[in-house]
């Protein structure tokens, strides 16, 4: 696997991790403990997501940096198989 | 894959609620010419797409078509929040009241309820962009004609915002057919299908 790819790929496991603790925490929304490992997946994903936009582009509109070109338009899209 | 944000696009804020006005409203929720079948027509339409700039833009405004149907929601939601039963039985919608009470569900105005019969994915990008612009003008008609229908300019204001986001995705998918089209021959924009045939476009 190239190194955009798991960048992306350690991305997905703390949203991932991030979606299940939300859900949890949606019934539970006093757990002290569960918010704290919100808290701490929030600063992991958001840190690798900079570094993401940096290398290789946005994962949304708001994340293009790009001062000449309108890069979120660029391929390929998640589900392309290349 | 996406994120819900805790807003609307636009306000709704809608003091008085008046059944008569949410039978027909929601007809953009479930209805023909809804902003349902508006976004899952875009979303599912965009993998047929190789040009980037257009898999963007039916992303894009399937996506926000999500966030429309949810300004239709509190639409009809503030509109029959609080109704009598006497205002229930008055206005017609006593139709609506005995499958959902008072609940969100999709159904066109005429209470067919929501089916994705109203939209296609035809796996050909310029069949598939026509159908695109006049989806955008019918929804912009049934504005029009709620605008006629309704008084309350509480709702109205919405409303008008909905219907000027019709005009400016016409624009916006008019723009992608002409990107479309300057991919492909002059001579024969139909020559084959980009969507399907391999090499379709080198000019």
């Amino acid at each position: 696997m190239n190194e955009k790819n798991m960048l992306l790929s350690r991305i997905k496991k703390y949203d991932f991790t991030l979606k299940e603790l939300n859900l949890y925490l949606d019934t539970h929304p006093n757990c002290r403990r569960a918010l704290s490992m919100f808290r701490k997946y929030r600063e992991l994903r958001r840190d690798a997501v900079q570094e993401y936009n940096k290398r290789f582009g946005p994962l949304t509109p708001e994340q293009v940096t790009d001062t000449q070109s309108w890069t979120w338009v660029e391929d390929p899209w998640p589900w392309e198989r290349r | 894959m996406w994120q819900y944000e805790k807003k609307l696009q636009y306000p709704v804020k809608i003091k008085t609620p008046n059944a008569k006005l949410a039978k027909i409203i929601i007809s953009q929720l479930g209805g023909p010419d809804g902003e349902l079948s508006a976004s899952l027509r875009y979303l599912n339409q965009r993998y047929a797409m190789p040009y980037g700039e257009v898999k963007g833009l039916l992303t894009d405004i399937g996506t926000e078509e999500l966030a429309h149907f949810e300004m239709i929601s509190a639409i009809l939601y503030q509109l029959t929040k609080d109704l009598s039963m006497e205002e229930i039985k008055a206005n017609g919608f006593d139709t609506y009241f005995v499958d959902h009470t008072t609940g969100i569900y999709p159904v066109a105005a005429s209470g067919t309820p929501f089916t994705a019969a109203y939209f296609q994915s035809k796996g050909d990008i310029l069949t598939d962009l026509q159908e695109d612009l006049a989806a955008e003008q019918k929804a912009r008609t049934t504005y029009d004609n709620i605008l006629r229908l309704a008084d309350d300019p509480d709702v109205r204001d919405p409303i008008r915002f909905l219907r000027e986001r019709e005009i400016v995705h016409y624009q916006r998918f008019g723009e992608a057919l002409r990107i479309a089209q300057d991919k492909l021959d002059s001579r024969n924009f139909y020559a084959c299908n980009p969507s399907f045939d391999k090499n379709c476009g080198r000019k």
